[in-house]
């Protein structure tokens, strides 16, 4: 047969041009025509309505006579494709449907009857409308009895699931089936056949009654844990509030308050962990009072600075003791230190209780660990779903495909969302087709100068703002004793820069209008991020450079005291500035610009900006965990408050989503920045801790087992190597995986043109498996 | 087997734990919201079929643009309207859950975006789906041309084998992109 070697030749002469030309008249030689004659102009689509849409065919390169008998027809574009789908014939139809690739995973079975019933349908009608004459009645049975075989292939495919699920153990088994597209009713069905043997034959065999009892036995316990486990997870913090607001909002806004709740449970963790190890033992045994505290005067201004009587309580760490716990106090101690212990007996040996300073490093290093491992998993995680090996020629596909957020209910937000997708989609498509905006150079200059401009400003304000925190907390040093309004100064100055400073900021991207959205994200997180980071920079300076190294200079006792009460302060301005603002700022700007300036302009959920304030209360309290064990506490209480108010300004205020594409894995990336801060400051306190080698000495005295811990906590600290070559392992393991990523890249473009090529096989054989089988006449069309 | 009146039977509840991504909780709130949908009549009946009529009057569903073909692709009933059991309900809610593999997901929203059932997504597929994504009115429907043009990118970007259509791998494939992806097919009760 020569022409099946020609027929995906777009240039070559080929019989089926002859056949259409010598036997035009014949109406069923028409329906054998044309899938014919599609087979000639472009072998690339199987289906013709596709093919003619998407106007792939090259013209000029049809065969005058079929592209001639094709152009003269006047039908509708779209009758006419739906005609020439059906031109195939019922067998071919019924082969292209159950193809591996249309009828891929095991439920699909259903789907080839279905489409076999309308095929058999449209093709009765069909040949209804036609005066030729096929064999109508043998038609009918052909496609009934393939109705019926699709019916028994779908019984065939739940035989061949039960049977792969024997083989699997139980717990296998069952989470295979759960995650098998089936409906509930066949998964009942396949779950009775395949497992219910087992528990059969085990039942026929086991008769005696004492194991009748342990299976009844084990069966309730398994009742139990199933009712168990779903206990734990219902205790889901604010479950409603945020589905309400993700039906609202949909799922930028959502990430953050998720986030909010991620972190109020970390801060829960440390909480109990400090509390069950610290905070209890210390405030069960408390330590002798100093003779110069001025406790009995408290005035309501010590909530807020800190200071007096909450310095000698629990809150801070300069009550705690430094020493070691003990149920007896040494023979030659005087009754002034420990009046309530017994003296000890010298021949009994020494019983160390408990140890707080040993205490308050494990626990510190637990909790942070903990954290840590908990925080590098999830971004680890994030960064793997968001990286992609395949690098992608445009992302249209994943738009339509992906955007749609089937959480959004309220009937405003899905037509927002509506609106947001074909706007988006609109700007794609020009952007594509018309090119980019052939600026001139003068623009493109002038684009350019302001961006700079804009950079310049934004980096001075960040300048001047550290220089200022810098120079109002020496001065406040200078000044000693330290007065507590002007301590109250500082932490509200610098609540007040981290509140106004990134308004500036989004002013200065307004003017600078980038073009695409997502650099606008990265410029004004890293703009925020920046600030934080030289504020925080500052401060650690001023505390560890300053404070830490001469405390008697400043009149202080305990200077981990003081530090402790520096942050406390900080947290709570913060969190009052907060509060605030989004009263007046937003709620009340929102009220002034609709009655009085008349404009229905919705405000705007900054998701980068809030959420770098929460990291930054956080890197405060995680910092602040170290001199103040009761931090988590007051950061608790803030977050909690921030939730409900921030809900109810989302709410009243009518926003809408600020920033596209923002997902909580990019928030995730940026979070990790912050808390590597307050390690590596943790790290250098720790360092700084000159009692550290006595209390490790008074352990090990007691313990001599713990003297390899003191070595390591030693060689730890004093040898700065470790602190780089966990960096320099992580780049090691980074860059091994890039080029990893890189090979991968490589085969997957190599296997998507064998994928292509496999393709252009499947359609040839097709095709010229139709035209042979016409052609023999064995089937009719 | 089939849910009676108002209560699940506590071997019924555990299997359906077993069998679907839902915890108990979400099951028995389920439960509450379907028996919500029955006439007085139906609750006595086992097994009864919910029209889709009253699904979509769930607020979860009756904004969405694709309610109509999440009824259909989730309906086991012989005659394809859309009509639900609880099973089938419980189905739905176990494929949008937040549990749920993004196997199954993405395997039951190729069904929904497949309108005319025929295992692929071609032209005609892909055309409804975009005007289901931007909605009814004119402004935000896209033009011929635009709809032509985007057609053509989007079988250009994910159909691999080149036959004109997208197949149930080549979308998982696209889907495997998106991050956002497992977090936007959810519904909640």
């Amino acid at each position: 047969m020569a022409y099946s070697v020609n027929i995906c030749q777009m240039d070559s002469e080929s019989d089926f041009e002859n056949l259409g030309e010598s036997e035009p008249g014949q109406d069923s030689f028409q329906l054998v025509a044309e899938p014919a004659v599609s087979t000639q102009r472009c072998p690339q689509t199987l289906q013709m309505d596709v093919f003619r849409e998407c106007t792939r065919i090259n013209t000029e390169q049809l065969p005058l006579t079929a592209s001639g008998h094709m152009r003269d027809e006047t039908l509708d574009r779209e009758q006419m494709n739906s005609l020439q789908r059906h031109r195939w014939s019922a067998a071919t139809l019924k082969v292209l449907a159950s193809m591996p690739s249309r009828t891929a995973g095991i439920n699909s079975a259903a789907v080839i009857p279905r489409h076999a019933r309308n095929l058999s349908r449209l093709h009765q009608h069909q040949t209804c409308q036609d005066s030729s004459q096929p064999s109508r009645p043998m038609q009918e049975d052909f496609v009934q009895a393939n109705i019926e075989e699709e019916l028994s292939n779908e019984e065939n495919k739940k035989e061949q699931l039960v049977s792969i699920l024997r083989g699997l153990s139980v717990s296998e088994g069952m989470s295979k089936l759960r995650a098998s597209p089936l409906s509930l009713a066949d998964k009942m069905e396949v779950r009775q056949l395949a497992f219910s043997d087992v528990a059969e034959s085990s039942l026929i065999r086991n008769i005696p009654c004492y194991s009748r009892l342990s299976m009844s036995v084990s069966r309730t316990w398994h009742h139990c844990l199933f009712s168990c486990l779903p206990v734990l997870t219902s205790l889901q913090l604010w479950h409603s509030p945020i589905k309400r607001l993700s039906g609202r909002f949909g799922t930028g806004v959502l990430s953050y308050f998720l986030f909010l709740r991620t972190l109020l449970l970390f801060n829960l963790l440390l909480f109990v962990i400090n509390g069950l190890f610290l905070v209890f033992p210390q405030a069960v045994n408390p330590p002798p009072r100093p003779h110069d505290s001025d406790l009995n005067n408290f005035t309501g201004l010590e909530l807020l600075t800190g200071t007096g009587y909450l310095s000698q309580s629990v809150m801070f760490y300069g009550y705690y003791t430094n020493t070691i716990l003990k149920n007896c106090r040494a023979v030659n101690s005087t009754a002034a230190e420990s009046p309530d212990l017994p003296v000890c007996d010298s021949n009994k040996p020494q019983k160390v209780l408990y140890s707080i300073p040993a205490a308050y490093f494990f626990t510190i290093a637990i909790a942070f660990f903990t954290i840590c491992i908990i925080l590098v998993y999830s971004i680890s995680k994030a960064f793997g779903r968001g990286f992609q090996v395949l690098k992608s020629n445009g992302n249209l596909a994943v738009k339509v495909f992906c955007s749609w957020d089937f959480k959004v209910s309220k009937k405003t937000s899905v037509r927002l969302q509506s609106e947001k997708i074909s706007t988006q989609l609109k700007e794609l498509l020009s952007e594509m087709f018309h090119g980019e905006n052939k600026k001139s150079c003068m623009q493109r200059l002038c684009r350019l100068m302001v961006q700079l401009v804009a950079w310049a400003a934004c980096l001075a304000t960040i300048f001047l703002s550290a220089m200022a925190v810098h120079y109002l907390s020496e001065d406040a040093i200078k000044s000693s004793p330290l007065k507590e309004t002007e301590l109250l100064l500082l932490a509200a100055v610098v609540s007040g820069i981290n509140l106004l400073l990134p308004g500036l900021f989004n002013l200065c991207a307004w003017v600078e209008n980038y073009d695409s959205p997502s650099v606008l994200v990265y410029v004004s997180i890293f703009r925020n991020l920046l600030l934080k980071v030289t504020i925080v920079g500052v401060l650690c300076f001023r505390w560890l450079g300053r404070i830490a190294v001469e405390p008697k200079r400043y009149g202080l006792q305990c200077w981990e005291t003081f530090v402790g009460q520096e942050l406390y302060r900080l947290l709570l301005m913060d969190f009052i500035f907060t509060v605030l603002y989004t009263f007046f700022g937003e709620f009340l700007w929102r009220l002034f610009t609709k009655q009085v300036l008349k404009r229905n302009r919705m405000p705007v959920f900054d998701i980068a900006r809030n959420v770098l304030e929460l990291i930054y209360g956080q890197t405060l309290t995680w910092f602040g965990v170290l001199f103040a064990p009761l931090l988590p506490a007051v950061q608790i209480i803030k977050l909690f408050v921030l939730f409900y108010m921030k809900k109810s300004g989302a709410e009243l205020s009518g926003i809408e989503e600020a920033l596209e594409g923002q997902s909580d894995d990019n928030i995730f990336h940026f979070s990790f920045v912050l808390p590597l801060i307050s390690w590596r400051c943790r790290v250098c306190h720790l360092h700084n801790l000159d009692s550290g080698q006595q209390w490790a000495q008074e352990l090990e005295n007691a313990h001599p087992i713990l003297s390899w811990l003191s070595r390591a906590y030693n060689s730890l600290l004093e040898n700065p190597l470790f602190l780089f070559l966990a960096p320099g392992v992580f780049l090691m393991v980074i860059y091994f995986h890039t080029q990893v990523i890189d090979g991968q890249r490589r085969i997957i473009s190599r296997l998507e043109k064998q994928i292509e090529n496999e393709g252009k096989d499947k359609q040839f054989l097709i095709t010229n498996l139709q035209a042979i089988h016409e052609r023999s006449g064995l089937v009719s069309p | 087997m089939g849910t009676t009146a108002s209560q699940l039977g506590k071997d019924l509840l555990s299997e359906y734990q077993e069998l679907t991504f839902l915890t108990k909780q979400e099951i028995l709130l389920a439960h509450k919201r379907f028996t919500e949908l029955l006439t007085k009549d139906e609750k006595d009946l086992p097994n009864t079929r919910v029209p889709a009529e009253r699904i979509l009057t769930l607020p979860e569903l009756k904004s969405n643009p694709f309610r109509k073909r999440i009824c259909h692709v989730f309906s086991t009933s012989e005659q394809k309207d859309g009509s639900l059991t609880f099973e089938d309900f419980l189905d739905l809610l176990s494929a949008f859950s937040d549990s749920a593999t993004l196997e199954i997901k993405s395997h039951y929203a190729f069904r929904i975006f497949d309108f005319d059932d025929d295992g692929t997504l071609d032209c005609g597929d892909l055309e409804k789906l975009v005007n289901c994504l931007t909605g009814e009115t004119d402004e935000t429907r896209l033009t011929t041309e635009e709809m032509r043009q985007l057609i053509n990118n989007i079988l250009e970007e994910s159909d691999i084998d080149k036959d004109g259509t997208v197949n149930l791998s080549e979308f998982q494939h696209v889907i495997s992109r998106s991050p956002d992806f497992v977090s936007s097919f959810k519904i909640v009760l």
